[in-house]
C-alpha cells in the first residue's frame, strides 16, 4: 500500500539531510540563487514534510477496517466508551460525572463517574464540540472511530520530538516513521478501536519526553508539562501506574549511578508533587496515589530525593569529611528506619493497600492463573508467545538490542531512561499480551537509535571517501573512523563497497518492515470482531454479522426494562447495541455477581432457574460458534465460568465437567456438562442440523464433535431467537407455572 | 359516515382483547358457567346446588360429557367463566375437550369445581394432579371412618363421613359458621407437597384411612388420618379458583336434605352442613367473594407530588397503594393491618407495615437506606382465601452527587486553617525576594544559606536561574 516505501525513504531522507548538514555550502553557490534556500532551512523544510507525511501515513495506515467493513466500534469495551461519550455530549459534564447507571450489574448498578477513566470520552466529545464549533456537522460515533488514528497521529510527532532529546533529529525521525506503522501500536490503535489505550499511549510517550526535556533542562516548565500530560494519562488509562513506577526507578538509578543533579531534584520534585495533586483529581485513582501499595515506590523516592538534597548541604555546610560520613551514616539508617516503620504501620492499620492482583500478576507470570481466574480468563492477558513478539515487531526486535548497544556507547541521563523503559516495558510486554502495546514506543525509539546511528555511520563513510582523492589525503575521515587512518589507500574500497552493501541492506530490511506492517494491519488487526468474516469455499467473502443483528433484536423485541443475562464479555456490547439492562458486563467490579452468573450457567436447569429468578432474568443470551466454526464462543469459554463461579460457590466443581481432565462436549462428556444450562441453550435443537456435508447431525465444527446430548428440552426457558448463523442465541425465561 | 363505521370497527377491535376475559377488571364474578353430567339424572339430584347457583345469577349451561359438540372455545374466544364437571366416571370427553384443554381453560384465569368419586376415571385423576391434588390410586378406595360416620349410615361400612375439619378461613366458607358436619361419602386425595398453592378445605379425622371397604384390609392403607383431604382448593399464580371434591353426593340433594347425628356426639342436626358447605365454597370459587384488586404503586418524595425517576440515598419517601375488596356487587375498601411494603434489591433494605385510611387507600413513608442500585417497592400480599396481590416497581437509588455533599466540615478546620497558615508567609516573602532579585540581578554567586532560603529557591526556580 501507500505505506510500504516510506521509512525507507524517511531513513534515507534523513541521513541525506544530514549528511548535507555536514558538508560544505559548496553547492549554494553554484546553483540558482533566487530559488535556492540555505542548508538549514533545507533541512527545515525536509524534516517538515518528512514529518508531515508520516503523520499522514499513521492516519492511513489505520484506516482498512473502516474501508473493509465500515465506520463502526470495534470489540467489546469500546461500545461502553462509545456509550459513554454518547451521554457525555448529549447530557454535558456533570451529568456524566455524576451518572449512576441503573442498565448494567442489574440491581447493583454502577456509578460510570466514580469508575472510569475519563480522558478518552471527553478528548472525544472536545474534538467533537470543537468540530461542531466550527460547523462540522459530523456524528459522534465518527470521531469516535477516527480518535485513535488520530492519536496516532500525534504519537508520532511525540516520538520524534522523543527521538530528538535523546539523540538526535534523525532518530527522532526514523522513530516517528516506525512507530506510525508499527503493528503492535496498529493493533489497538486502528479506526473504530475506541479504546483508552488509543489516547493512553499518546499521553505515555508525551510524559516520559516531557520528563526526560525536563532532567535534562532542569525547567520547572518542562516538569510542569510532564505533571499535565501524567493527569491526562491518569484520566485516559489505568497503565499510568506504569508510568508512577518507571520514573522513581529511573530517579533511584540515576541516584545509585551518582546521576544526581539540581535538574533532576527540580523535574522529579514538580512532577511528583503536582502530577499527584492532579491525579487525585480523577475519581476513579482519588487517594490511591498516598494510600496505594502501587504508588509508594513513588513516594519513598521522592523522600529520598529531600535527603539527598538535604546531605548535599550540610555537606556543604560540614567541609569536614569525616564528620560527614558519620553523619551520613546516622541519616540514612535513621531515614530507612522510619520509612520502614511508617509502611509496615501504614500496611499493618490498612492505611495503604497491599498491591493489587492485577499488579502481583504483572510481576508474577503464574500468580493470576492460580489466585484470580477472572483475569487470567481474559485472552490479552495470556503471557506473550515469541510469534506475537515476531508478529508485532518484526525487524524491531533484532534492532532493539542494537539501538541498546549504541545507547550504552552514548550513555546520558535520556539514554537510560529510554533503556530503562524499554527494558522494563518488555519483561510486561512477555507477562501479559496486551502490554506489548507499552512496550512498542520504547521499542522503536531504541531501534531507531540503532537505525539512525547505523546510517549516519555509513554514509559518512561512504561520504568521506568520495573526498579523499580531491583532498589527497585521509584528514577528512574525521575521527568516526580512526581506525581506517591505520589501513592503506588500497582497503578503502573495500570498506566503501562494504558500507554501500550494509547501507543496502539496512534499506532492505526497512522495506521488508514496512511490508510486513502494512500486511499485518491489513490482514489481523483491522477486524472489528463484531462482524466477522470468513473465506467461502470459492474464495468470496463471507460475513456473519450475527452480534449486531441479535442485539438489534433485543433491541425491538423485547419489553424496555428486560434484563439480559450473559457471560461478562458481551455486557457492553448488550447495553450500548441492545440498550438492555444486563447483570454483569466487561467492567469485572464485582466477582460475587459474575460468579453468580457464572453459577448458573454451569448448573441444571431448575437451579440455574432459581437463581435467575432471584436476578429478575428476562433473558438469556448465549454465543454459540457451532454452525459457523467460530470458536471464541461460550462453550470454550465454558470452563472459565465453572472456575470463576467455582471460585465463590464451592458447590460448582471444575473436575465434574472434565473427562479425566479433558473438556469435551461429545458423547463421552461428563454427564454434568452434557445437562447444564449452558450446554443446553448452546445445543439446543442443535441435534436436528446437518453443519456440514458427511457428517451425522449435530456435528460442532467449532470442536469438531458430534454433540453428545441432542435430545434437549427446555423446561424454564424457551427460545426466542437464533441468528442466521447460530452465533447468538437468545432464551426467554419464562415465568413460573401457573398452577405448580 | 365512513368515518364513523371504520372508526367503531377499530374501536371494538380495541376491545376485542378485553371482552375475552372471563371477568372483567370491573365485575370479576364469573356469569357463563359450563356443567359437564355423565347422566342428565344428576341435574335433578343434585338440584338445589344449581338452583342456588341460578339463584345467584349463573347462566348454566348443561351438557353430557360425551357430547360430540362439546367445545370449551370458539374463534379462540372462550365460551365460559367457568366449569363445573360432575362427571366423574367420563374416560373421554366428546369433542375437542381433554385434559389439556381444561388446564389451558384454567390457565387463562378461569375458574373449574372437579368432583371425583369412588372409581374415578383416570382422565379426572390427570386433572385434579394438573391441580397439584392425588386421588388415592386404589380406584376401589374409599375414605372409612370408624369414629367419626355419620349415624345415619345405613350401609355399616363406615364410609359416610360426617367431617368437621373445615379451613378457618372467613373468605371461602364465609363468615357464618358451619354448624353442622359436613357429610361426605367418596374417595380420599392428598395435596402434592410441593405445591404450595392447594389447601385443604374439609379433611379428614385423624381416624380415618382410605380403603376399599367391601374387603379386608391386608395392607397397611396409603393415605391415612388428617392427611386425607376430603375437599380440596387451587388458587393458581392468575388467580384462577379450582375446587376438587372426593364426593359427588356431597353437592346431591340426598346429603344436603339428611339429617346429621356423628356418632359417639349427642348433637343431632335437623339438616347437614353440606349446603352452606357448597354454596358458600362455590361463592368463593366464582370469585363472588375474597376477590382483590390493587391499584398502581404510588410513591413520591416527601413534599412532592410527582414520581420522581430516580432516588437519591437518604431521600423520604411516601408510598401508597389503593386496594379495594370485591363484594360480589360492588368494589368495597380493603380493610387490613397486614399489607406490607418492601424495599427490594435481592433482599428487602425495608419492609413496612402500610396503615390504611379504611378507604381503600394503604400508605407508609420511611427513608431510602443509605444504599445505591436498582430497587423495587414491592407489594407481596398472600393470605388464605384472598386473590394474591404480587405488585412490584422498579426505581434506581443513586449516591449524592458531587455538589450534594457538605461543603466544609467541622472536624475539617484544622487543615483549612493549615492551607492558609501555609500560604500566608510564602506570599509576602515572595515578593520581597522577587523586588530583591530585580534590583541584584547580575548577583549570581549567591552564598549557598541565601539561596537555601525558600522564598529565594523558590524564586530561582520561577526565573532558571543556574543553580550550583
Amino acid at each position: 500500500m501507500g505505506g510500504k516505501p516510506e521509512p525507507g525513504n524517511v531513513s534515507s531522507k534523513s541521513e541525506s539531510m544530514a549528511a548535507k548538514k555536514a558538508s560544505p555550502d559548496l553547492l549554494n553557490s553554484l546553483s540558482f540563487k533566487s530559488l535556492k534556500l540555505k542548508t538549514k532551512q533545507q533541512e527545515l523544510l525536509l524534516r517538515v514534510s518528512i514529518l508531515g507525511l508520516v503523520y499522514v501515513l499513521a492516519f492511513i495506515a489505520r484506516l482498512f477496517s473502516v474501508l473493509r467493513y465500515e465506520s463502526m466500534i470495534h470489540e467489546f469495551d469500546p461500545y461502553f466508551n462509545y456509550r459513554t461519550t454518547l451521554f457525555l455530549t448529549e447530557k454535558g459534564f456533570y451529568e456524566f460525572w455524576n451518572w449512576f447507571d441503573s442498565e448494567s450489574w442489574y440491581p447493583l448498578g454502577r456509578i460510570i463517574g466514580g469508575t472510569l477513566y475519563p480522558g478518552l470520552m471527553v478528548t472525544a466529545a472536545l474534538i467533537y464540540w470543537t468540530l461542531r464549533f466550527l460547523r462540522f456537522f459530523v456524528h459522534i460515533r465518527e470521531v469516535c472511530v477516527l480518535t485513535a488514528p488520530f492519536f496516532a497521529s500525534n504519537t508520532t510527532v511525540v516520538a520524534y520530538f522523543f527521538g530528538k532529546e535523546i539523540w538526535d533529529t534523525g532518530a527522532g525521525l526514523v522513530a516517528a516513521a516506525l512507530i506510525a506503522i508499527c503493528p503492535g501500536y496498529i493493533s489497538r490503535s486502528v479506526a473504530g478501536s475506541y479504546d483508552n489505550e488509543a489516547v493512553a499511549i499518546f499521553a505515555l510517550l508525551l510524559t516520559f519526553y516531557l520528563f526526560v526535556k525536563a532532567v535534562n533542562t532542569g525547567s520547572l516548565s518542562w516538569a510542569l508539562g510532564s505533571a499535565f500530560g501524567y493527569f491526562y494519562m491518569v484520566s485516559a488509562w489505568g497503565g499510568y501506574v506504569f508510568i508512577i513506577n518507571l520514573i522513581p526507578l529511573y530517579v533511584l538509578v540515576l541516584l545509585i549511578t551518582g546521576r544526581y543533579s539540581m535538574r533532576l531534584y527540580i523535574a522529579y520534585n514538580c512532577m511528583y508533587i503536582l502530577g499527584m495533586l492532579l491525579a487525585m483529581q480523577i475519581r476513579f485513582v482519588g487517594f490511591q496515589h498516598v494510600q496505594s501499595g502501587e504508588h509508594m515506590g513513588a513516594m519513598g523516592v521522592f523522600l529520598l530525593m529531600q535527603v539527598f538534597y538535604f546531605l548535599d548541604w550540610v555537606k556543604y555546610q560540614l567541609n569536614d569529611t569525616k564528620l560527614f560520613q558519620t553523619f551520613l551514616r546516622i541519616t540514612v539508617t535513621s531515614a530507612i528506619l522510619v520509612g520502614g516503620v511508617a509502611l509496615g504501620v501504614g500496611t499493618a492499620s490498612g492505611y495503604i493497600s497491599p498491591w493489587t492482583g492485577r499488579f502481583y500478576s504483572l510481576l508474577d507470570p503464574t500468580y493470576a492463573k492460580d489466585h484470580i481466574p477472572i483475569i487470567a480468563s481474559v485472552s490479552e492477558h495470556q503471557p506473550t508467545a515469541w510469534s506475537s513478539f515476531m508478529f508485532d515487531y518484526h525487524i524491531l526486535l533484532f534492532l532493539f538490542p542494537a539501538g541498546l548497544y549504541f545507547c550504552f556507547k552514548r550513555l546520558s541521563d535520556a539514554t537510560i531512561f529510554i533503556v530503562m523503559y524499554g527494558l522494563t516495558s518488555l519483561y510486561f510486554a512477555g507477562v501479559m499480551v496486551r502490554l506489548i502495546l507499552v512496550a512498542t514506543p520504547a521499542v522503536c525509539l531504541i531501534s531507531a537509535i540503532a537505525v539512525s546511528a547505523t546510517v549516519k555511520n555509513l554514509t559518512s563513510l561512504l561520504r568521506t571517501k568520495q573526498k579523499a582523492p580531491q583532498s589527497g589525503s585521509t584528514k577528512g575521515l574525521g575521527s568516526s573512523k580512526a581506525s581506517s587512518k591505520v589501513l592503506l589507500d588500497q582497503s578503502q574500497p573495500v570498506q566503501k563497497n562494504g558500507a554501500m552493501a550494509l547501507l543496502l541492506g539496512v534499506f532492505y530490511l526497512l522495506s521488508r518492515y514496512a511490508i510486513h506492517c502494512t500486511w499485518v494491519t491489513s490482514e489481523a488487526y483491522s477486524s472489528p470482531s463484531i462482524v466477522l468474516a470468513a473465506r467461502g469455499a470459492h474464495g468470496n467473502r463471507i460475513i456473519f454479522d450475527d452480534y449486531r443483528e441479535a442485539y438489534y433484536w433485543l433491541r425491538q423485541n423485547t419489553p424496555t426494562d428486560a434484563k439480559v443475562m450473559s457471560w461478562w464479555d458481551y455486557g457492553y456490547q448488550i447495553t450500548a447495541m441492545g440498550n438492555r439492562t444486563v447483570i454483569v458486563d466487561n467492567n469485572t467490579w464485582n466477582n460475587t455477581h459474575i460468579a453468580t452468573v457464572g453459577r448458573a450457567m454451569s448448573s441444571y436447569e431448575d437451579e440455574a432457574y432459581d437463581i435467575m429468578r432471584s436476578l429478575d432474568v428476562n433473558y438469556v443470551l448465549v454465543v454459540f460458534g457451532g454452525v459457523t466454526g467460530y470458536s471464541s464462543d461460550d462453550i470454550n469459554k465454558f470452563l472459565w465460568m465453572v472456575r470463576i463461579g467455582g471460585g465463590v460457590f464451592p458447590v460448582i466443581k471444575e473436575p465434574e465437567y472434565l473427562v479425566n481432565g479433558e473438556f469435551r462436549v461429545d458423547k463421552g462428556a461428563s454427564p454434568k456438562m452434557l445437562n447444564c444450562l449452558m450446554y443446553k441453550l448452546c445445543y439446543y435443537r442443535f441435534g436436528e442440523l446437518v453443519t456440514e456435508y458427511g457428517k451425522p447431525s449435530g456435528y460442532d465444527r467449532a470442536r469438531g464433535v458430534e454433540i453428545g446430548n441432542k435430545d434437549i428440552k427446555l423446561e424454564h426457558l424457551e427460545e426466542a431467537y437464533t441468528t442466521s448463523n447460530w452465533i447468538v442465541r437468545i432464551y426467554r425465561v419464562k415465568p413460573p407455572t401457573n398452577r405448580l | 359516515m365512513m368515518n364513523l363505521s371504520r372508526s367503531v370497527a377499530l374501536f371494538s377491535l380495541f376491545l376485542l382483547p378485553l371482552i375475552s376475559f372471563s371477568f372483567s377488571v370491573d365485575n370479576p364474578t364469573d356469569r357463563r358457567v359450563l356443567v359437564l353430567l355423565d347422566d342428565l339424572s344428576l341435574k335433578s339430584s343434585h338440584s338445589i346446588f344449581f338452583s342456588t347457583l341460578k339463584s345467584r345469577g349463573f347462566d348454566l349451561d348443561f351438557k353430557l360429557a360425551e357430547d360430540s359438540k362439546l367445545g370449551l372455545q370458539r374463534y379462540g374466544q372462550y365460551l365460559y367463566d367457568g366449569l363445573i364437571i360432575f362427571a366423574p366416571s367420563t374416560e373421554r370427553f366428546g369433542g375437542s375437550l381433554d385434559s389439556k384443554s381444561i388446564a389451558d381453560f384454567v390457565d387463562s384465569g378461569r375458574d373449574l369445581i372437579l368432583s371425583a368419586d369412588t372409581s374415578a376415571s383416570d382422565l379426572i385423576r390427570g386433572i385434579a394432579t394438573e391441580c397439584g391434588v392425588d386421588f388415592d390410586e386404589d380406584s376401589s378406595a374409599m375414605v372409612i371412618d370408624h369414629t367419626s360416620f355419620s349415624v345415619s349410615d345405613v350401609d355399616g361400612d363406615h364410609t359416610l363421613i360426617a367431617a368437621e375439619d373445615l379451613v378457618k378461613s372467613d373468605v371461602i366458607l364465609g363468615k357464618t359458621k358451619i354448624e353442622a358436619p359436613v357429610l361426605f361419602r367418596g374417595v380420599a386425595h392428598s395435596l402434592n407437597p410441593t405445591n404450595n398453592l392447594v389447601w385443604k378445605v374439609l379433611s379428614a379425622s385423624p381416624s380415618a384411612y382410605s380403603a376399599n371397604p367391601s374387603s379386608k384390609l391386608s395392607s397397611p392403607p396409603q393415605l391415612t388420618g388428617s392427611a386425607i383431604s376430603l375437599v380440596s382448593v387451587m388458587q393458581a399464580r392468575n388467580n384462577a379458583r379450582v375446587v376438587i371434591s372426593g364426593s359427588l353426593q356431597l353437592f346431591s340433594d340426598r346429603l344436603i336434605r339428611s339429617g346429621v347425628q356423628k356418632a359417639g356426639s349427642p348433637n343431632k342436626y335437623e339438616k347437614s352442613g353440606n349446603e352452606q358447605f357448597v354454596t358458600e365454597l362455590s361463592k368463593w370459587v366464582f370469585h363472588e367473594r375474597g376477590h382483590l384488586k390493587a391499584g398502581s404503586l404510588v410513591h413520591h418524595r416527601v413534599g412532592e407530588t410527582d414520581e420522581p425517576a430516580i432516588y437519591r440515598i437518604k431521600d423520604d419517601l411516601e408510598f401508597s397503594v389503593e386496594i379495594f375488596e370485591w363484594s360480589g356487587k360492588s368494589w368495597e375498601p380493603y380493610v387490613a393491618d397486614d399489607v406490607q411494603v418492601q424495599f427490594y434489591m435481592m433482599s428487602p433494605y425495608v419492609l413496612k407495615t402500610l396503615s390504611t385510611d379504611k378507604k381503600g387507600l394503604f400508605h407508609t413513608s420511611f427513608k431510602v437506606p443509605d444504599v445505591y442500585g436498582v430497587f423495587q417497592f414491592k407489594v407481596e400480599y398472600e393470605k388464605l382465601g384472598y386473590t394474591t396481590l404480587s405488585l412490584s416497581k422498579q426505581i434506581p437509588v443513586r449516591p449524592y452527587r458531587h455538589n450534594e455533599y457538605e461543603r466544609f466540615i467541622p472536624t475539617a478546620y484544622p487543615y483549612y486553617g493549615a492551607c492558609f497558615t501555609t500560604v500566608n508567609p510564602i506570599l509576602p516573602s515572595f515578593f520581597l525576594s522577587l523586588s530583591l532579585s530585580l534590583t541584584h540581578t547580575t548577583d549570581k554567586a549567591k552564598p549557598l544559606d541565601t539561596f537555601l532560603n525558600a522564598d529565594g529557591w523558590f524564586l530561582r526556580l520561577q526565573l532558571r536561574l543556574p543553580l550550583p
